[in-house]
């Protein structure tokens, strides 16, 4: 199929309260790759199968939470025209120049009416996933931790969830792929956005205050690697929120659990393939616990309403 | 094994055992116990606040954004980031937040997004 636009999510930048007790996270629980540290003191990871520098940075703050989520697009042409469709959808735009994030391009920096700062950049350097280009081998001996396929989709919580769903839309080009309602039958409670076929790049719900990190996601290969990233964090003795369990919502499977600074992170597995001439996925207030966790049916506070 | 100390919740009374190794909430929550409420467990989203009213204890790091600095001298600190170094007396002052759904289903107003 056509892959062209907005490729996929590129980068997340999350605030973390322990620099070195994060590292140590990252590196030997979830079994990221350190590719790189920056005079801003940002801390950079890849994952396992992911050829370009960086796709997650974390930086020492007094505050939990999100800095920014960012997409690759597909080539610098792209990134001008994407550019110019969010100053006509009224969006105000900031160029970052390539460099001051570690081997990556220019990024356009915009803020989204739930208030989270969104980039998009074309370029940042391929390092590869170290099995190389010609006659690869299958797969790397010898990894650490949860060890994640890739960084693959963000759920953020604000007030204007409706606004930031038509940015998207509108001016970079997703699709709605499921939607739960609130008790009106009108008024979306959550949204589920694909930039490609997946099923959701980005999902966001609806919540009191703007800016907020519901979690960070990365992809496992199959459900029995689901169940063994509860096993790792429950060996190191992590922060479990939730599973592993299902989701009725893109039918992943799933374990939710805090990273050491108390971001939620998920690590999942499945869900199906989405196109854009599909059409999308409503779920009633009645059954929004079945959509949310399949197998329990009900709703979970502390799943709901704990953010950072 | 680790010494014990006895936390008081005074809000209802309640009390339990907790050893200095671990935090008020995980010692808390590994007797199955309830009483104060339990988020991220990591310093990050707020909701396991308490006021230490007597006692002594050790801290570490706590988001800003939940707890200020004014907070922290006041004994206003976060449950998962205090491992007690004496029996403490404690009061709860975090809460889970609204989320929608809850505000929607405990009032049954029409969803008001802006309200909520």
């Amino acid at each position: 199929m056509a892959m062209t636009g907005v490729l996929r999510p590129g980068h997340a930048v999350v605030r973390v309260l322990d620099l070195d007790e994060s590292v140590d996270f990252y590196t030997n629980v979830m079994g990221l790759k350190e590719t790189g540290r920056d005079k801003a003191g940002r801390v950079y990871f890849k994952c396992n199968d992911e050829r370009d520098h960086n796709s997650f940075v974390i930086r020492k703050a007094d505050k939990s939470g999100i800095d920014c989520f960012a997409f690759k697009v597909l080539n610098k042409a792209t990134l001008a025209t994407l550019e110019g469709q969010l100053k006509e959808h009224g969006a105000a735009t900031e160029r970052i120049p390539a460099g001051e994030m570690l081997e990556t391009g220019d990024r356009v920096r915009f803020r989204v009416p739930t208030g989270h700062a969104i980039e998009l950049y074309a370029e940042k350097t391929d390092v590869g996933n170290g099995l190389g280009y010609v006659n690869p081998e299958a797969m790397l001996e010898n990894t650490r931790g949860i060890n994640p396929v890739r960084m693959d989709h963000a759920l953020i919580y604000g007030g204007d969830i409706d606004g930031t769903r038509k940015l998207f839309e509108e001016a970079l080009g997703f699709s709605l792929v499921e939607r739960v309602k609130m008790e009106d039958g009108k008024t979306d409670l959550a949204t589920w956005l694909t930039c490609s076929h997946k099923a959701h790049d980005l999902a966001m719900v609806r919540h009191q205050e703007d800016g907020k990190l519901h979690h960070v996601s990365f992809m496992l290969d199959t459900w029995e690697q689901v169940l063994r990233a509860a096993d790792i964090l429950s060996i190191h003795r992590v922060s479990i929120d939730i599973g592993p369990t299902r989701h009725g919502i893109t039918r992943g499977t799933t374990v939710y659990f805090f990273d050491p600074s108390g971001n939620r992170l998920e690590t999942f597995c499945g869900g199906y393939q989405w196109y854009p001439d599909m059409q999308p996925t409503t779920w009633t207030w009645d059954e929004v616990g079945a959509g949310i966790f399949y197998h329990d049916r009900k709703l979970n506070e502390r799943f709901l309403s704990v953010v950072t | 094994m680790a010494t014990m100390h006895t936390i008081t919740i005074q809000d209802d009374g309640s009390e339990y055992r907790c050893a200095e190794t671990r935090s008020l909430l995980e010692g808390m929550e590994a007797l199955g116990r309830e009483g104060i409420p339990v988020g991220c467990r990591n310093g990050g989203c707020g909701v396991c606040k308490v006021e230490i009213r007597s006692g002594s204890y050790a801290r570490r790091v706590m988001s800003r954004e939940h707890v200020t600095e004014e907070d922290e001298v006041a004994g206003r600190v976060l449950a998962c980031r205090v491992k007690p170094t004496s029996d403490i007396r404690l009061r709860v002052i975090g809460k889970m937040k609204a989320s929608v759904c809850h505000t929607v289903e405990t009032t049954g107003a029409p969803a008001s997004p802006q309200s909520t």
